[in-house]
């Protein structure tokens, strides 16, 4: 759908979006893990920097280690290679819940100034909807509980709103101070990660600000890319290209992924 | 204790138009062919129950079984918008659906409070979201505030789930009835012991039931029926018998699209030949 965000580059937005994703992840970490690019960029840091990632996906698969990229988060290859495999329930209530994973990925249909998601409906009103979008999964208390929170997610002026129709899964809600009141006991949204560059929240507010571009973008592209007045960081940072490695990492499990048609 | 019946059979001693009806099943293990038959059957007006309604309720949702709905994700797992589910909400075809939506940690814990007997389940979520003020399909709140007695916290009370029948697909069962699956195991026990009626389908009848690591056993005097079903999950997939038809979801991206062409899916596959063939032949339309 979107061409290369960098111009005359040899990878493609969708390449370094999972890089950069995948860049984020540390060794050693506990990950929760969704389908599309969130699953491409942790398995790519498994295969790169970060061996002993964690992998857990919401179908109750934890310490998964898919030699390929899975179409679903509850393909057989991720039973047959977890260290466990437990219940939704449990899931949800033993190992979300506590607080024991370090890191969530999200994506959005829509997003808003301050990292709330909206992945439910597009339109003013509930009951009917101009778009009526999946609904929330595991997404709201993934939000909640993970100790942070990474949202990958393309950048337009109809995704990245001021306000989201509705709010499935809270960021910082209307502000710092908010994911206190509604108990929520993960920090929150650590990163946005589009396909121009990266979002941080600001540490007073709470509001997304652009920290990072991509090599040849440029903060205005950012600018017009978002639907609110996008402040951009004194410390804006130019992020560095795939390497080659990455890429041929990258490329080699989307390689072996059966029946892949490219990743969506 | 369980009796083993046919598929047809199962299902018109089973579910009956008006009930709630919980097809379970995460990813792994759906049990679609029971879909197919209670497509055949011609069910209206259910309440269809399921965390992920997937594909086998956009199948059921468009042949107008269903005036209601509880789930927490419909989508088309890995591909995109469920279809059928969409036209329902957004246009009312073929015929309006009403939503009850939670999250997945919400839908887990009603499954679990009606396995346990119990009103309610606590937990802690949708502090802030927009879920915590959408109505039941009564039109009551469906998610309640409720004050932990004993540190004074305030948490999320989600009301049980005890659909009239629980429709699960297994590996296997033996011949008193005893059922026995593995791999993902999603939250079929809890469907099953929170219903007042069971049918589990399943790929194999054995001599011996032998135990297997990390499997659900539900012993035979919790089932209802049990109906032999070789590949009854398909295109979703059994552990060690079945591969994911991830092509058959895919191609359903595009029949479900159209009004028209889900129309003659509804009247070649679902009426009784193999949902597979015409799901083959789409695929192959589609890309010549």
């Amino acid at each position: 759908m979107s061409p290369a965000a960098v111009s005359g580059a040899d990878f493609t937005a969708d390449e370094m979006m999972t890089v950069c994703a995948a860049r984020a992840l540390r060794d050693g970490m506990t990950c929760f893990v969704g389908i599309g690019l969130p699953s491409a960029a942790a398995n790519l840091a498994r295969a790169t920097h970060a061996p002993e990632l964690v992998l857990i996906y919401e179908s109750g698969t934890i310490g998964a280690k898919p030699g390929w990229l899975p179409l679903s988060i509850g393909d057989g290859v991720l039973a047959e290679t977890a260290d466990a495999v437990v219940s939704v329930p449990e899931i949800f209530n033993y190992w979300l819940q506590p607080g024991r994973i370090d890191v969530g990925f999200l994506g959005a249909a829509q997003l808003d100034r301050f990292g709330n998601i909206n992945t439910t409906v597009i339109g003013s009103t509930y009951a009917t909807p101009k778009v009526r979008l999946p609904g929330a999964g595991g997404a709201p208390e993934i939000a909640a509980f993970c100790r942070e929170v990474i949202i990958i997610v393309r950048q337009s002026p109809r995704s990245f709103v001021e306000r989201v129709d509705f709010v499935t899964s809270v960021g910082y809600g209307t502000g710092r101070g908010d994911r206190e009141r509604f108990g929520l006991t993960g920090a929150g949204p650590r990163k946005v990660i589009t396909d121009l560059g990266v979002l941080e929240p600001d540490h007073g507010t709470g509001e997304l600000t652009l920290t990072g571009v991509y090599p040849g973008v440029t903060p205005e592209e950012a600018r017009t890319g978002t639907g609110w007045d996008l402040a951009v960081s004194d410390g804006l940072e130019v992020l560095a290209r795939p390497s080659a490695a990455e890429l041929s990492a990258l490329r080699a499990l989307q390689a072996i992924t059966p029946g892949s048609g490219g990743s969506r | 204790m369980a009796r083993i019946v046919s598929l047809a059979e199962a299902v018109a001693a089973t579910i009956h138009d008006g009930d709630s009806v919980a097809m379970e099943g995460f990813t792994h293990l759906i049990p679609f062919a029971a879909g197919h038959e209670l497509i055949r059957q011609q069910r209206r007006d259910l309440t269809l129950v399921r965390m992920t309604p997937d594909v086998i309720y956009d199948q059921i949702i468009g042949a107008g079984c269903a005036s209601r709905l509880i789930f927490s994700w419909g989508g088309n797992p890995g591909v995109g918008s469920l279809h059928r589910f969409r036209d329902a909400v957004e246009n009312a075809w073929p015929g309006p659906l009403q939503l009850e939506e939670h999250s997945h940690a919400g839908m887990a814990n009603r499954y679990a409070a009606g396995a346990a007997g119990l009103p309610f389940a606590v937990l802690r979520g949708y502090g802030g979201t927009g879920l915590e003020s959408l109505p039941g399909l009564d039109g009551q709140p469906a998610v309640r505030p409720i004050i932990c007695p004993f540190t004074g916290e305030r948490l999320t009370a989600v009301a049980a789930l005890t659909p009239d029948v629980a429709v699960i697909h297994a590996q296997q069962a033996d011949r008193a009835g005893n059922v026995q699956f593995w791999g993902i195991t999603g939250v079929q026990k809890e469907a099953v012991l929170g219903a007042r009626r069971s049918i589990v389908t399943v790929e194999e009848i054995v001599e011996v039931l032998a135990p297997r690591a990390q499997a659900v056993v539900l012993p035979s005097w919790t089932v209802d029926y049990v109906a032999h079903v070789p590949g009854g999950a398909h295109p979703s997939y059994a552990l060690g018998y079945s591969q994911r038809d991830n092509d058959y979801y895919v191609a359903w991206d595009a029949i479900s699209r159209d009004r028209e062409r889900f129309l003659s899916w509804l009247k070649t596959d679902a009426s009784g030949g193999p949902a597979a063939a015409g799901l083959a032949g789409a695929t192959a339309g589609e890309e010549g």
